[in-house]
């Protein structure tokens, strides 16, 4: 691990790296430069790796030759035993890149008179350290000396001017003890010389599962986490999942990347997830989580993007049949070597185990996004508060190497239904908070079947979307289609179909009726112009009419006249004087 | 014992300090008391050879090894308990 490590600002006080996955960030750069430290534990609970790592590592990747003063197990067995953690100890002691020293001895072989010292113990491993210009040195359990020399009191004497001997020597040396009966930290009280550092590690079973811990006891004059640290012991030795940095300072890129569904991407502001984001999908089963998860998968493949997939429920062979069954292939990924899928029980381990296996598989293959499916099944049975530190350091990893996250999550609560107590929002509680996404899978029942809905519940640094959506599965793939929001609610599935349908029908029926207005309105005008013409020829029939009487009247006045005259010519038998005479009447 | 096996002693010092040098004078003598003529001592000193220390698995200075007859004892300490030094060597004091 090349990786810069962020030191507390502590000036003077010069550290040394482990090399020891996590416990570099826990200590905030290693152990202290040319001072002893004290790992203690019982029996078991891995002293002697660490020291061997410490000491490998040391050698190996820090140029730092160690010396190994071993009081318990010999040389050859020790080279066996770190073998399996991929030390290869007889090489390096050929390299003199490490020295092995074994000191035995044997109560029964030793007979005592009068007085002495150790300086026999100083010159040999003066003498290792010389021969390969060590840096560090481990002594490894250096209580054993107790039970080999009866003089307790020369002992001590030797012990605190040993520590004092490899201080003055500059040495980085890591001494290991044996815990001691009830609170004492170790059995003989080591921590009174060693007072600069001191670590203590723990084994212990809960449930059946054993957890091994780290704790930082002490450190004189530096900042260090104070915490339990489950690790473990792995292929690849000592390994902590520690909070990788004690603060949040994780770069955080405002690149995004596609869901790898067009309808979500747009409920999330249009562009889809942040790069290096957490992003949680929870839902009841059957809600298509798995086949979200598998659709962003393909989607980073389409991109040339490297993706770890880890199946804790289907094999590898499995997910990529089933995944067929909605147009996903997803077997030329695989081939390509860009889709790594990781399929294992989920009770083969404990959790920090599987964690372990997750960064290790993820450092080696060095992936842009990560699928957990599902992260339910890994913390079964553990409580919460358990849970949600060693979560929050996964999630503290994958944003560190800007990984984009998937994490899928089976929720047990209320189906939306109204029937449990709880609702699907609630059961997730104690790891969204870590999420930056949250999108929400429920399923809806409503005419006799059962509908998937998508909400986007949450969505850190960007406008989302507070509308649901229909999550259609199609062996076509995923599609999100509107749902239909009316009188009678939301309308889903073959309600929103049929709701469709009823519209379309509708729109016909309002269409025809439009049409026969307008006919109808047509043939009113019709009838109007004809009843206007009709009126026009009756006024014109009666201006007619009024004409001939008008006329009538004139020509019966003319009659009139002409008559009395021809009358009054008459009576005055031809004379002129009609109109004095008429005038006389 | 017609013909006593001769006993190989090594005595591992760091220095010429007060202590070895007791041990050295001490070990002398009860070789000198009791085995007389049967006994061979090498004196090591182990701040010119520190590499030796580590082959008779040498803890505390000064020691001594009886190297012959097997199996090998050590006794530390200045050797200024002769009878424990008898004892640790498996020697029969011999009668004045």
């Amino acid at each position: 691990m090349n990786k810069k490590i962020d030191t507390p600002a502590t000036p003077g006080l010069a550290k040394s790296l482990t090399g020891i996955t996590g416990l570099d960030e826990i200590t905030g750069g290693g152990l202290p430069t040319g001072r002893p430290t004290l790992v203690c534990g019982s029996a078991g609970c891995g002293k002697t790796m660490l020291a061997t790592e410490f000491l490998v590592r040391g050698a190996t990747q820090y140029g730092e030759p160690g010396v190994f003063m071993m009081f318990e197990e010999s040389a050859a067995d020790l080279i066996a035993n770190v073998r399996s953690l991929g030390f290869d100890l007889d090489r390096l002691v050929k390299q003199k890149k490490i020295a092995l020293d074994h000191v035995r001895i044997e109560r029964s072989e030793i007979e005592e008179t009068g007085e002495y010292d150790l300086e026999g113990l100083f010159i040999r491993l003066g003498h290792a350290i010389d021969s390969i210009g060590a840096k560090r040195v481990v002594l490894d359990t250096v209580e054993a000396l107790f039970a080999g020399l009866p003089n307790h009191a020369i002992l001590r004497a030797e012990l605190r001017r040993l520590f004092g001997w490899l201080k003055a020597r500059g040495m980085t040396a890591v001494i290991t003890g044996e815990k001691g009966e009830g609170n004492a930290i170790t059995r003989y009280g080591l921590e009174e010389y060693v007072a600069d550092c001191v670590i203590t590690l723990d084994h212990r079973v809960h449930e059946q599962i054993s957890t091994r811990r780290l704790r930082v006891l002490k450190y004189r004059g530096s900042v260090h986490g104070t915490n339990e640290y489950p690790f473990l012991i792995g292929e690849r030795g000592i390994s902590m999942l520690p909070i990788t940095s004690l603060r949040l300072n994780h770069a955080a890129p405002t690149e995004r990347l596609s869901t790898g569904i067009a309808r979500l991407d747009e409920m999330l502001g249009g562009q889809g997830v942040f790069r290096g984001s957490s992003v949680l999908v929870s839902g009841t089963p059957g809600t298509g989580k798995s086949s979200l998860g598998a659709v962003f998968a393909e989607a980073a493949c389409r991109r040339g993007e490297r993706v770890m997939l880890f199946a804790y429920e289907e094999s590898s062979a499995q997910v990529v049949r089933n995944m067929g069954s909605i147009g996903l292939d997803l077997a030329p990924w695989v081939k390509k070597g860009l889709l790594q899928i990781h399929a294992s029980r989920p009770t083969l381990q404990g959790l920090e185990q599987h964690l372990l296996t997750i960064h290790d598989t993820v450092k080696a293959f060095r992936p842009a996004v990560v699928i957990i499916d599902p992260i339910s099944n890994l913390t079964l049975e553990r409580s919460e508060a358990e849970v949600q530190p060693t979560l929050m350091r996964l999630i503290d990893f994958f944003k560190q190497q800007q990984i984009t996250t998937l994490f899928i999550s089976l929720t047990t609560g209320g189906n939306g239904t109204g029937t449990g107590a709880s609702t699907p929002e609630d059961s997730q509680v104690g790891v969204s908070s870590l999420m930056d996404t949250w999108l929400l899978l429920r399923n809806v029942e409503s005419n006799g079947e059962r509908n998937r809905m998508i909400f986007v519940l949450k969505s850190r640094g960007m406008a989302h979307s507070n509308q649901m959506r229909e999550f259609v599965l199609s062996d076509a793939g995923i599609d999100l289609v509107d749902v239909y929001l009316g009188a009678d609610g939301v309308l889903t599935g073959n309600a929103r179909v049929a709701h469709a349908e009823h519209e379309h029908a509708s729109a016909e029926l309002r269409r025809r009726d439009h049409e026969r207005n307008l006919l109808r309105l047509a043939s009113r005008q019709k009838a109007i112009e004809a009843q206007i013409a009709a009126l026009h020829a009756e006024s014109q029939a009666e201006e007619a009419e009024a004409k001939f009487t008008m006329a009538q009247d004139s020509w019966q006045e003319a009659n009139t006249r002409q008559i009395d005259a021809a009358m009054a010519q008459r009576r005055s038998g031809g004379k002129t004087n009609e109109t004095k005479t008429k005038g006389k009447r | 014992m017609s013909k006593p096996q001769i006993i190989e002693l090594r005595l591992y010092v760091a220095g010429q300090t007060v202590k070895s040098l007791a041990a050295f004078a001490n070990l002398k003598r009860i070789c000198e008391t009791h085995l007389a003529g049967q006994y061979r001592i090498e004196i090591i000193d182990l701040l010119k050879t520190p590499a030796l220390a580590a082959g008779d698995q040498i803890l505390a200075v000064p020691t001594l090894v009886r190297r012959l007859p097997e199996p090998i004892k050590k006794i530390i300490g200045d050797l200024s308990n002769e009878e424990r030094v008898l004892v640790g060597l498996d020697v029969q004091p011999a009668r004045p």
